[in-house]
């Protein structure tokens, strides 16, 4: 027997690999099978969804539209063609104690940040602190990317000239003084961002680095000027400037202008009446845009979310009721081999 | 070399281009010319002997190969794609990242193609670097050269087992009688040696052969791929012409056998051969689900267009409405902003590259992948390894494996096919008289008692050299014999029990004479006065001239040499693989691509090869290595010498031949040796006669008989002796045999056809034995006819055949002889489980009615209660009438509501004259109406060109999937029309398994190829299909739905090397394992349940709603991957990419878990490779947004994916996302597998418990099956067929019964 087993040198191997016969787990999709798995995930998503309802419920949200659209907003004055260096103020109040950090975000409704076109428009080498994409931009930046001029525009493209340019401040109004909120700008943009991606010339002062470059068209102050107070936050790493190039995904975003955490507002923002002045610069009317603020405090789940605690608990309790329904049809058509 | 104008070379050129397209060449000998240039030589426009089977050269390789590749509709597409993304205004990625896809498509297949074709150049290197021996005159000698360096009109030696290097004619050999052994099996596979005889008196051959003595011009026909045929003629000197056929023609390819040397003329070189005009490489079909794809891959472009026009009209939409100018919008150079019908009009071709991925582009290329892996397993599969042959089973086609999974018709041969094939002599009649052979009978039914085990392994013990039983001297008798019968037994049974296909086995060697019979002879002998004319002696004397088997001896064994089959060469089983994907041609397509394993160089030296003869038992048994290996054995006895008829071994072109040599044999006439000239006769006296042999009138199909003229050594007469089918002799027969016997012929010839008619209806297959004599005055006109017909290049055919029809004529019926061929093992069960799995089994043979219906009822094709109609009719209108009561019968049986949802168990059975008006165009519709509603259809006595005809009009008319099935050349035409041609490696050689796309060995492996592999292969690659349209829509449509976010601006929220990883690597490797490696059913119950294969017949798993239903699923899913995270994101702070890669990573999962819904079985492969392709995406998106801080703009991934991980909403959303999206899908499957389970959920229940009780309950839902289809008959009586139909239509007795009810109740 051994001899013929050599001589059939094109027998094929007969391994458990070759002939398909490889131990294998065969799950099957009954009713039976699937209830404690439907129990099971339908109880952990109910938690889950609490969990996640709860939390969201604990945050605290206040949202004010300054487009100055009705006749009656404070900021209606500024909506009016050719008026520049318009400040107005925002008065509101705070029923309750905003507790912990207070973020304070910009919002913008109808701005599509995720246009294709516009997303291209930007030179991350020139933003990497390159001094030769200093005096040749890319082509993706077109068509911002000489002035009338033939200079080249610092930081070219159109996500960094159409960048934010209201400005807001502030104020706790306490028996009619007002007292400055400060914000914290400092690291709201991303770590890496502002330490690895962007990056100034290392050229010192960093003024220097702009010579014979022009500003954006629609800026008022150079790229170098951004942050008077902080030299530190100018150029290409000022946060305000990182954070208006992390582009939205969404037509309606928000984006985070500063934290309230300093001094007596480290432990939340105080019941009482508050005024926000507001720089306001930024057109929205010409395509349907909306601006707001938002004063929000986060968890650990970040900021407030209803959707997905109603999500899981809905689905949740679907699964549940999948389980019942699959009781049943096991008791009426079960396969006679289950048992 | 010397300078020649351009203009000579062109003339030249032309010149040779001429020459060759000439229908008639002139070759010469090159041997005055040696040593000249090139141009001068009179055969220069003929290529030389080197090979190039390769398709690109070095230089020319990437253009050749992409022009190659640009064939395929779909490259271009892409390509196109590509091309667009470099216009400006519509480009939606960076330009050079879109044609990153199409280039890994591309540049993985050019891989592909020149590693295949690097190993065609090593091999057509080493084949042309193979040497041989050429003559030169300059060395007055043959030399050792290399096969290139042949040429047209040098002449070559070839030794002993050495391989023909080019087409030579044979003009000397070693052998005294001029012939030359040769075997084909590297052509055609056919193993048995063949003569080729020398062209004599065209040189100086004694006493040493003379090359240059060579003065005549050869003139012979274009290159032409017929191996059997070819015609030549030598024109000497005195213009007198000799003609030579294929005879002597020694092809490229062949092995030398049994002769020491032959020279001969080279005729074709190279690419010119027959050998290598017959090498055209694997087939290419296309397969039943390709095509349905292919409308598919339409739909998805449709959707394209659709989903690309949404975006159009949603951009020009989205602009018109916008009050002014926002600042996001940026307009071109020169601050100019199109006009929003010229955005939307760009925009649609922006959204064709966004979305370009719903045409799947990796989709052909993983079929491809999947078939490879599926053909891997198929041959690897040990059931479907023949043992006897140790072949495989191998696939020719490289498409069409799914087509396996969806037959509804097979079409077999009967001979070889059902049967073995090998012919066992059961029963002669001679001169009118009946020889029972009752106990052979009795010994081939010991052999078929089962052999147990044990008897086997005993057996394989060293046995002492067979003494031989089977009349090693004349005085056979039986009483003598019958005391071996122990020994002879133990001796059969090792036989069978070590190979079961070798050729002559003992089973047709060894005959037990009939006594009656051995009485009659020996009384004959005795009478000295009738001696040279007795019908009996003459009998036996045709049986053992009247064939073209060669004897060859034992001590002669050959050793196969196989250096030029390619396939023999070493190679890793990862080559194979490879070579599996060849598109173009080599050698290694033809011959059994399959033998792999790692064999030891064999040298071509002669001294090793003798070695090996004597100290090895032959490697592989094939053709007569049964007998030759017990007369090895017996060569050590020493006492007997070479020319003892025990000593001889028979090798015939067809089985039955060599029975009949055996049968004669048995009875003391002993082939001794066949030449050209001469066959020698031992007589039971112990006298040997030689016959000098004038002519033999080859076998065909037109004539059905065959005839060898001899002369009779004692009295001088010129004797033509013919076997043939009955009806092919019994209108040829003359005048009565001799004067004494006048009286009786008429008697003869009506009892012969007597027992002719009860042996067919025993099965067995029949002959007619005739002879004639020649008168002296005949023969010499014949004779000269004869010449100028072999002579002739024109209609030599036709002018052959004349030939041999007009010497056929005025036979003397000797006898009849009953051949019996044992059905193939497990052939019944077979056809029973395909007839379950609802495959309807045709019988296509060319055997006669009687015949093929008695081995219907023995192969279970047909049932005993079963309704048989019987269709024959002579004339048209006959035929007509007949079919138009028969359906009307028919039709009012299946309508009778005590019949409704049963399966008829009406069979029919036609004869090939009937059908050939059935199937007439006007007729056509009719028979196939009926033919559907009949369960069996046996038509018999159909000539090849029919067989192919039937398939193609049930193929066409009923649109159906057909197999057709056979082992013959005859049945290479059916094998070529059906979707699938099946070819069985059996005794015929091998040109069905050429002509197939699936080559066999045995009947009964179909069973597992078609229910285990088919069903396989058809389910998983049709779920993998429909798994890859889903996929690519799931995922694109997530890119859709952002648009209607972002104003419809082509923008993507993924990164796009991502996007590319995604369908390249991370999602890519699942589903072709999924297509490769899924097994729904076990196959255990696919083999017992047979039913079960009928879930991939008609239309099967890939269904239009199937295909829609996944394409649903991937919309509510992409809906779901992206809108869970839209409302969950919904104005936050979050930035585009960051969005992008939680939908990212939720649509990877919902892809991957959808397909773990669909794997059935998790094999340790499953999970090592989904498990790696999750761990692959991790790693290699991580990985890539650490690396990736400037690049790729705008995306730059940079750190994102790390922020992501690092906040739990993103698991959450992950998970709930993931749930949501694959909730229906699991919901449908596990309610389905509950409410209303398909047999095949069924069979995986049953899988899952343990052997016994699942045999049991397979047994139960058999036997549940079984008798609803049994059951109706028993309540329903079959119409009578004095019912209805006219009575003159029908007459029963008749001998051409037009129709009969044949209702067997026993």
């Amino acid at each position: 027997m051994v001899k013929e087993e050599q001589e059939l040198a094109n027998r094929p191997d007969n391994t458990a690999f070759t002939q398909q016969r490889l131990p294998a787990w065969q799950p099957m999709l009954s009713a039976g099978i699937v209830i404690p798995g439907f129990v099971l995930i339908g109880l952990a998503f109910i938690g889950i969804g609490v969990a996640l309802f709860v939390t969201s419920r604990s945050i605290q949200v206040l949202e004010l539209d300054y487009t100055g659209v009705g006749q009656n907003s404070p900021c209606y004055k500024c909506t009016y063609p050719n008026v520049s260096n318009c400040v107005c103020d925002l008065d509101f109040s705070i029923d309750s104690l905003f507790k912990g950090t207070v973020f304070f975000y910009y919002g913008l409704s109808n701005y599509f940040q995720n246009f294709r076109k516009y997303g291209v428009s930007k030179d991350d080498v020139q933003l990497s602190g390159d001094l030769t994409n200093f005096k040749s931009p890319s082509d993706t930046c077109s068509p911002y990317v000489y002035d009338s001029n033939n200079q080249p525009i610092v930081p070219c493209g159109s996500i960094a000239n159409s960048m934010f340019n209201d400005t807001f401040q502030l104020f706790q109004k306490i028996n009619g003084t007002k007292t400055l909120v400060p914000f914290d700008g400092k690291g709201i943009a991303w770590w890496t961002d502002y330490n690895i991606k962007y990056r100034n010339p290392s050229v010192t002062p960093l003024k220097n680095a702009f010579n014979s470059t022009v500003k954006p068209i629609f800026w008022s102050k150079p790229a170098y000027d951004l942050d008077i107070s902080d030299p530190a936050n100018n150029g290409f790493i000022n946060q305000n400037f990182l954070v208006w190039m992390r582009r939205a995904a969404l037509p309606n975003f928000r984006k985070l202008y500063g934290r309230i955490d300093e001094g007596v507002y480290a432990q939340g923002l105080p019941a009482g009446n508050y005024s926000l002045a507001i720089a306001y610069n930024y057109p929205v009317l010409s395509f349907d845009g909306r601006k707001k603020v938002v004063f929000s405090n986060v968890s650990w789940m970040g900021g407030k979310n209803e959707f997905l605690g109603i999500a899981y608990l809905v689905i949740g309790s679907l699964c549940i009721l999948m389980s019942i329904v699959m009781l049943i049809v096991y008791a009426k058509f079960k396969f006679p081999e289950e048992d | 070399m010397t300078w020649r104008s351009p203009l000579a070379l062109v003339r030249d050129a032309l010149r040779g281009q001429r020459a060759r397209e000439k229908d008639l060449r002139n070759l010469a000998s090159n041997l005055p010319y040696e040593g000249l240039e090139k141009a001068k030589q009179p055969n220069c426009y003929f290529p030389g002997n080197a090979i190039k089977t390769t398709k690109y050269t070095l230089l020319l390789f990437i253009p050749m190969n992409l022009f190659e590749q640009f064939h395929r509709l779909a490259n271009i597409y892409f390509v196109g794609l590509a091309i667009l993304n470099f216009v400006p205004v519509v480009s939606a990625f960076q330009p050079g990242v879109a044609l990153i896809p199409i280039c890994v498509i591309l540049s993985l297949t050019a891989l592909k193609d020149a590693l295949e074709d690097f190993r065609r150049y090593q091999s057509d290197r080493k084949l042309n670097n193979t040497p041989c021996f050429i003559y030169s005159r300059k060395e007055q000698q043959f030399i050792k050269r290399h096969w290139k360096d042949v040429r047209v009109g040098d002449f070559v030696k070839v030794v002993c087992n050495e391989i023909v290097p080019a087409d030579l004619l044979l003009l000397h050999t070693s052998d005294p009688n001029g012939v030359c052994h040769i075997e084909t099996s590297n052509l055609d596979g056919e193993t048995n040696l063949k003569q080729r005889k020398m062209m004599s008196g065209v040189c100086i051959s004694d006493p040493e052969f003379e090359p240059e003595s060579f003065n005549s011009a050869v003139v012979c026909e274009k290159p032409n791929n017929n191996l059997n045929h070819f015609k030549c003629y030598v024109e000497k000197p005195n213009k007198e012409k000799v003609g030579a056929g294929i005879e002597s023609l020694l092809l490229r390819g062949c092995t030398v056998r049994n002769t020491d040397h032959a020279v001969g003329f080279v005729v074709y070189a190279g690419h010119e051969t027959k050998a290598m005009l017959n090498n055209k490489g694997p087939r290419y079909k296309r397969s039943k689900l390709e095509r349905k794809l292919n409308t598919d891959v339409i739909f998805c472009v449709i959707l394209l267009f659709t989903m690309c026009l949404i975006g159009a009209l949603g951009h020009f939409l989205w602009l018109q409405a916008l009050p002014g100018v926002p600042p996001y919008l940026v307009p071109d150079g020169n601050g100019h902003l199109d006009s929003p019908s010229l955005s939307g009009f760009y925009m649609f071709f922006t959204m064709i590259i966004l979305l370009q991925i719903l045409i799947p582009i990796s989709l052909y290329v993983s079929i491809e992948l999947v078939r490879i892996g599926q053909i891997f397993f198929i041959t690897n599969d040990i059931d479907l390894h023949d043992e006897g042959t140790d072949s495989r089973v191998q696939c020719k086609a490289l498409n069409i494996t799914e087509d396996l999974g969806q037959i509804e018709y097979i079409f077999s041969d009967k001979t070889g096919t059902l049967t073995e094939n090998k012919m066992v002599f059961r029963r002669c009649s001679i001169m009118g008289t009946e020889y029972a052979h009752k106990e052979n009978a009795i010994r081939l039914a010991v052999l078929d008692v089962p052999v147990s085990e044990e008897e086997v392994i005993l057996n394989q013990q060293p046995r002492p050299p067979r003494i031989g039983w089977s009349l090693d001297t004349e005085d056979s008798n039986p009483e003598d014999k019958w005391h071996h019968h122990d020994n002879r037994r133990k001796s059969k049974v090792t036989g069978n029990a070590q190979s079961d296909a070798a050729f002559s086995s003992l089973l047709e060697a060894e005959v037990i004479p009939d006594r009656k019979l051995l009485q009659q002879i020996s009384r004959a002998e005795s009478s000295s006065s009738s001696r040279n004319i007795d019908p009996y002696l003459d009998f036996f004397l045709g049986l053992a001239i009247c064939n073209t088997v060669v004897v060859s001896m034992a001590t002669a064994r050959r050793q196969r040499v196989s250096g030029f089959s390619r396939s023999d060469q070493t190679s890793s089983p990862l080559d194979t693989l490879s070579s599996l994907v060849k598109k173009s041609g080599s050698l290694q397509h033809i011959f059994p691509s399959w033998q792999h394993k790692p064999k030891k160089n064999r040298t071509i030296s002669e001294d090793s090869v003798e070695e090996e003869d004597h100290v090895k038992p032959p490697v592989k048994i094939e053709g007569s290595g049964d007998t030759n290996k017990l007369r090895t054995c017996s060569l050590h006895t020493p006492s007997q010498s070479a020319m003892t008829p025990d000593n001889l071994s028979y090798e015939a072109e067809s089985p039955d031949e060599a029975a009949l040599v055996y049968a004669a044999k048995a009875y003391g006439f002993t082939l001794l040796a066949r030449t050209p000239e001469c066959v020698t006769v031992r007589l039971p006296s112990g006298e040997d006669l030689v016959f000098e042999v004038l002519d033999t009138l080859t076998f065909d199909y037109n004539r059905k008989r065959m005839s060898v003229l001899v002369r009779h050594p004692i009295t001088k007469e010129y004797v033509l002796y013919t076997k043939g089918a009955d009806h092919a002799i019994m209108e040829l027969l003359g005048t009565p045999y001799t004067e004494y016997l006048s009286g009786k012929q008429k008697n003869i010839a009506a009892n012969t056809q007597h027992h002719l008619d009860c042996y067919a209806k025993e099965g067995l297959r029949t002959l007619c034995f005739t002879k004639k004599v020649v008168s002296d005055k005949a023969y010499e006109s014949w004779s000269v006819n004869r010449q100028r017909a072999l002579a002739a290049i024109d209609n030599r055919e036709e002018l052959v055949m004349d030939t041999a029809v007009q010497l056929e004529t005025d036979l003397s019926l000797l006898g009849a002889t009953g051949i019996e061929d044992r059905l193939q093992e497990s052939v019944p069960e077979t056809i029973m489980a395909l007839r379950e799995a609802g495959i309807q089994v045709w019988v296509l043979t060319g055997d006669k009615t009687e015949t093929a219906v008695n081995i219907g009822y023995a192969c279970r094709l047909l049932e005993e209660e079963d309704l048989v109609i019987n269709m024959s009719c002579g004339n048209k209108f006959a035929c007509t009438s007949m079919l138009d009561c028969t359906l009307e019968e028919v039709r009012r049986y299946s309508e009778d509501p005590r019949n409704v949802d049963t399966t008829q168990n009406i069979s029919l059975v036609i004869d090939g004259r009937t059908l050939t008006m059935a199937l007439s165009s006007d007729l056509q519709k009719r028979f196939v109406d009926l033919a559907k509603r009949c369960r069996t259809v046996l038509c018999c006595r159909v000539t090849p060109l029919q067989k192919s005809r039937v398939v193609t009009v049930v193929r066409e008319q009923l649109n159906v999937m057909t197999l057709a099935v056979g082992d013959g050349a005859n049945d290479v035409s059916m094998i070529q029309a059906a979707n699938v041609g099946i070819g069985i490696s059996g005794q015929e050689g091998m040109q069905a398994v050429m002509a197939s796309d699936f080559a066999i060995s045995r009947f009964k492996h179909l069973k597992k190829l078609l229910l285990v592999h088919g069903h396989w292969c058809y389910t998983r690659l049709a779920n993998m299909l429909i798994y890859f349209f889903y996929k690519n829509v799931a995922y694109v449509n997530l890119l859709f739905w952002h648009q209607f976010l972002c104003g419809f601006s082509g923008s993507a929220m993924i990164d796009y090397w991502l996007m590319i990883f995604f369908n390249l690597f991370f999602t890519s490797v699942p589903p072709i394992m999924f297509g490769i490696m899924d097994k729904d059913v076990s196959a255990e119950m696919l083999l017992g349940v047979p039913e079960l294969y009928r879930t991939g017949q008609g239309a099967g798993e890939y269904t239009f709603t199937t295909f829609w239903i996944s394409m649903l699923d991937a919309f509510y899913q992409s809906l779901v991957c992206f809108f869970i995270p839209y409302l969950a994101y919904r104005d936050s702070d979050i930035d585009v990419f960051t969005f992008g890669t939680p939908l990212n990573t939720i649509s990877f999962f919902t892809i991957l878990l959808h397909l773990s819904i669909e794997i059935k079985a998790w094999t340790v492969v499953h999970w090592v490779i989904m498990l790696g392709s999750v761990a692959l995406y991790f790693i290699v998106t991580l990985a890539y947004s650490a690396i990736c801080v400037t690049c790729n703009p705008p995306s730059n991934p940079y750190w994102i994916l790390q922020r992501q991980m690092a906040d739990p909403m993103f698991y959450l959303l992950c998970i709930i996302t993931t749930v949501v999206a694959l909730l229906p899908r699991y919901m449908f499957h596990v309610l389905r597998n509950s409410i209303a389970p398909s047999p095949l959920v069924k069979a995986r229940h049953l899988d899952r418990l343990d052997p016994s009780t699942r045999d049991q309950c397979m047994k139960e839902w058999r036997s549940f099956r079984g008798i609803a289809h049994v059951r109706p008959f028993r309540l329903s009586t079959p119409p009578s067929p004095t019912l209805e139909t006219p009575v003159d239509i029908h007459p029963h007795s008749s001998a051409t019964s037009d129709i009969m009810w044949d209702e067997r109740h026993h």
